[in-house]
């Protein structure tokens, strides 16, 4: 090879089965003689079930069933991060709701019929009698006393509250401070709409007693592991696959009451059962993200050293606790809270508070865009406050560029970083200093110009397992994976993480053809189906590339030492004579005696001729436990314009410098930052989703949740520094959620920067042009 | 009710509920599963087709409404085996992620440019709008579309 094949930005190996429509998604699976199973669902976010009529439902054309959660004898859905000293509660979550109904969309019978149509007609036609009972939405709101109470054994509404950190040192800090800003900061809800909504389809056979469930996950595994223990079925007699995956953004993480229903229905009725969610269904039960009220105060002194950070967060947990909530905003945010910057004091107070909203749980960044958001608005205080620019009191507090491994007082290892070289190179790109000229300039004449810098670094790549033990995740937070050869030379290789949509197909084989030499086109990555493919955890995260790609890169070296030692003995060299080069073994200074890797790979599968004690066959496998996270990092910038008159936002300039080590493949890279911008800036600008006060959520269609369009933004301005971690064997970091994580302050900030001459300080996101008149009109009064 | 409907230049007939979505029509009845669902609203776009050469969301109309015309799918879009340009400029420029709303993305775009040949990014991105990603940012959607729009207007 001339060029390397790590570093190349070469087309996707997934694509030409996407462009085509060849690709198979679970709805587009289909088996004979499946029955459809439609969702009758609660109207109400609180009531209780007075009866259920089912008989005119049973009477129609081609349903087979209906079923109650009285019928139904499947275990509660669990929760699987059950963190530690925070008096963590968690309420039963039955798969149908038994007697009450806890938020808009809560299941409350099955229907399974021949159609999906005559499915969901029969749905409706079933008679559910509810009692209403008061609601409540906002998680402050819900934590007060007198608050209508969701679960009887979740006392004041609250499932946890987890404070880890020392207070009265805080309070300390802040009260011998110089400056303290604070905020009341909402964290709206958001609808992770992954294009392709869920879906389900389940096979029982009842001689051999195997379940097989085709579902959207980006963890079959772990929907293994969930879906054995509600069913009582062997974990070794279900299979899940998860095929053609469109997107999940942590929405796919979970794992449902609807997979878990046609797993059980396929059981109870012999017949396969499939399961696809509507986009409104989606919009009310799929999980939500953020959802935070957060207190926020900082401490710094009048020349802008940051002394401190501290946090009282009510975090809405919706009706039920779903599998991975209540780590999102604890572990994945409090321990954030010092960011790139030298913060010597944080202190976090985090309540999870039942609501009647649509559960919630990871959506991308999880817990780690909130924690970014409050430090970077409150940075932006604190330079308002002290009169000083707000890159430049960041400039001040950047943690010095570091190697290998900087504690920081929120108790994580940072492991590499160097924030101020992608900090000045983003403020270079954008031309910060001149900027203000023209931002000036721009006033002068009427025009309000704005500029958002956000540095940022967060943890990801999760993580080592000890670390998930001690934080009380359910479940390892390794990879594994196999490298298999065939005869002819073909790489097959196995892994137990589930990509969909991130393009590992290709970067994964980058790492394999890099190490052996096989041309990436012979490499085929096998992921998705638990039968076929080793034991994982996982895509989420931002960790299949340093987790997978670290237990394929060792399985890869394992070969490479079997191939060196197999040549080195069919060249009759000693092993230490044999170099390696593109894939070819060769005896130092005989360059004509040579074996390629293929005809070694052939060589130890038909074991003519094995060196003593060495086995036959050219396969690997590997388990990785990552000794820490990985720490990736930059600065994105944003450069807005605000009409006065109208409260319209023009996104006209949007730089993004990040650094997640080696790039692997750059386009996959970019691509990765462009859609992370792009839902992060959304989040400033446009999305939320809303409930009335008695829990109808008002945004359940696409047509009233403001999704971002391709009209909305600028061509992205993107950079990159390049600072591998110390303790990756490829020294790579995730990118999957920085672009998120990084972008909702930047342009929320550059609003607010232009707001700043009108006197405006503070709106709630989204920044929807309405809002932003309204606050002009409210400043200016 | 029967229908007689040409999709991707062969001709199909079904008896179907009158009811019946064009988008499930293809899904469900011919399994032409390359056509995708992405919400109940028409706002998506991942179903979109060629109607009679028109750009249509399958979702918006009844199977029996499209009765003797002829319809377009992502299958039906490489002639000869062979690649559309379109198609070849989201491979390229790695306009797609998870790939559910491609398809719909594909034939949309291919319809604008075949009508705006040298459409200006701005045109592109306003024309987008009734198409909804939540992987790519659109960014490198837009340039795909832009290398084939200009590559239309080259003379």
């Amino acid at each position: 090879m001339s060029t390397r094949i790590f570093g190349s930005g070469i087309k996707r190996r997934e694509d030409p089965r996407l462009i085509t429509g060849e690709a198979r998604y679970t709805d587009d699976i289909k088996l004979p003689g499946v029955l459809h199973m439609a969702v009758v669902r609660s109207p109400y976010a609180h009531a209780n079930i007075v009866s259920i009529d089912s008989a005119a439902a049973e009477a129609m054309d081609g349903v087979v069933a209906v079923f109650t959660g009285d019928d139904i004898d499947l275990a509660g859905m669990p929760t699987a991060w059950l963190i530690p000293d925070s008096d963590l509660k968690t309420p039963e979550h039955p798969a149908l709701a038994k007697g009450k109904v806890r938020y808009v969309g809560d299941g409350v019978a099955i229907v399974l019929a021949d159609d999906r149509y005559r499915a969901q007609d029969a749905a409706d036609a079933v008679v559910v009698d509810y009692e209403e009972l008061p609601a409540v939405i906002d998680p402050e709101a819900a934590a007060q006393a007198g608050a209508p109470l969701i679960h009887d054994d979740v006392e004041g509404n609250i499932a946890f509250r987890w404070a880890p950190f020392d207070k009265e040192a805080s309070d300390a800090v802040f009260e011998a401070a110089d400056v303290v800003v604070s905020e009341r900061i909402l964290q709206q809800r958001l609808l992770p709409t992954a294009m392709e909504t869920r879906a389900a389809m389940a096979q029982y056979n009842a001689a051999t007693q195997e379940l097989t469930l085709w579902c959207t996950s980006q963890n079959p595994h772990i929907h293994r592991f969930i879906i054995s223990a509600v069913t009582g079925l062997n974990e070794n007699k279900v299979r899940v696959i998860a095929p053609e995956v469109g997107g999940g953004f942590g929405s796919k993480i979970p794992c449902y009451p609807d997979e878990a229903l046609v797993s059980w229905a396929a059981m109870k009725l012999g017949v396969p059962v499939k399961w696809a969610e509507t986009r409104s269904e989606n919009y009310q039960v799929t999980i939500h993200g953020r959802d935070h009220v957060q207190h926020v105060q900082m401490a710094a002194s009048s020349e802008g050293k940051i002394l401190g950070v501290r946090a009282t967060v009510y975090a809405g947990m919706g009706g039920y606790l779903s599998t991975a909530a209540p780590g999102i905003p604890t572990i994945l945010h409090g321990l954030l809270y010092v960011g790139p910057y030298t913060i010597d004091s944080v202190y976090c107070e985090s309540i999870g508070v039942m609501t009647n909203g649509a559960p919630t749980d990871a959506y991308r960044g999880a817990g780690r865009p909130e924690a970014t958001f409050l430090l970077e608005r409150m940075v932006d205080n604190v330079a308002r406050e002290i009169g000083m620019d707000p890159a430049e009191v960041r400039r001040k507090n950047l943690i010095p560029a570091f190697e290998d491994g900087y504690d920081v007082a929120a108790g994580l290892t940072y492991d590499s970083g160097d924030y101020p070289a992608a900090f000045e190179k983003a403020l270079n790109m954008a031309g910060y200093d001149d900027f203000r000229q023209a931002q000036a300039e721009a006033l002068a004449a009427g025009r309000y110009l704005g500029i958002g810098v956000t540095a940022y670094t967060e943890m990801c790549g999760l993580g080592p397992s000890q670390v998930a033990g001690a934080v009380g995740f359910q479940g390892g937070l390794w990879e594994s994976a196999t490298v298999r050869v065939t005869p002819t030379g073909k790489v097959q290789a196995l892994i137990g993480a589930s990509p969909h949509g991130q393009g590992s197909e290709t970067t994964l084989a980058q790492i394999i053809a890099e190490e052996l030499g096989f041309p990436v086109e012979d490499i085929e990555v096998v992921h998705g189906d638990t039968t076929e493919t080793p034991m994982g955890w996982g895509t989420y995260g931002s960790r299949t590339t340093p987790v997978t790609g670290a237990a394929l890169a060792k399985a890869s070296q394992k070969l490479k030492d079997k191939a060196r030692a197999l040549a080195a003995h069919l060249m009759e060299a000693s092993v230490d004579d044999i170099e390696y080069a593109d894939g070819s073994f060769s005896v130092k200074g005989s360059p004509d005696q040579a074996q390629s890797i293929q005809e070694v790979a052939l060589m130890a599968h038909l074991a003519w001729n094995m060196p003593e004690g060495m086995d036959p066959g050219f396969e690997e496998s590997q388990f990785y436990d990552p000794p820490n996270f990985v720490y990736p990092f930059g600065t994105h910038i944003a450069i807005v314009e605000v009409d006065a008159a109208t409260g319209v936002i023009d996104l006209q300039r949007y730089i993004a410098v990040d650094d997640c080590g080696p790039q692997i493949n750059p386009e996959i890279v970019a691509g990765q930052i462009h859609g992370g911008v792009v839902q992060g800036v959304a989040q400033a600008l446009c999305e939320g989703a809303i409930y009335s006060d008695d829990g109808q959520l008002l945004t359940g269609t696409m047509q009233d949740y403001c999704m971002p369009k391709a009209d909305m933004f600028p061509n992205f301005e993107l950079g990159e520094t390049v600072t591998p971690s110390p303790h990756h064997p490829i020294g790579v970091k995730g990118v999957g959620e920085t672009g998120t994580i990084a972008s909702t302050p930047t342009v929320y900030n550059a609003v607010l920067d232009a707001l700043a001459p009108l006197g405006v300080e503070q709106i709630d996101m989204p920044l929807t042009s309405a809002k932003v008149w309204g606050a002009i009109q409210a400043a200016r009064q | 009710m029967q229908v007689s409907i040409t999709v991707n230049g062969v001709e199909r007939q079904a008896d179907v509920d009158p009811r019946t979505l064009l988008v499930h029509f293809l899904r469900e009845t011919l399994d032409l599963t390359g056509t995708k669902i992405g919400c109940d609203t028409s706002q998506c776009g991942a179903c979109t087709v060629h109607l009679d050469g028109k750009v249509l969301k399958s979702c918006t109309l009844l199977a029996v409404q499209a009765d003797g015309c002829e319809v377009g799918t992502i299958e039906g879009l490489a002639a000869g085996g062979e690649h559309h340009p379109m198609q070849s400029a989201f491979w390229e420029n790695h306009g797609l992620q998870c790939g559910y709303c491609t398809p719909g993305m594909i034939m949309a775009s291919a319809a604008f440019v075949r009508d705006n040949p040298g459409a200006s990014e701005a045109e592109i991105r306003h024309y987008l709008e009734g198409n909804i990603c939540r992987c790519t940012g659109y960014h490198n959607i837009v340039k795909a579309v832009k290398q084939v729009a200009d590559a239309a207007a080259a003379p």
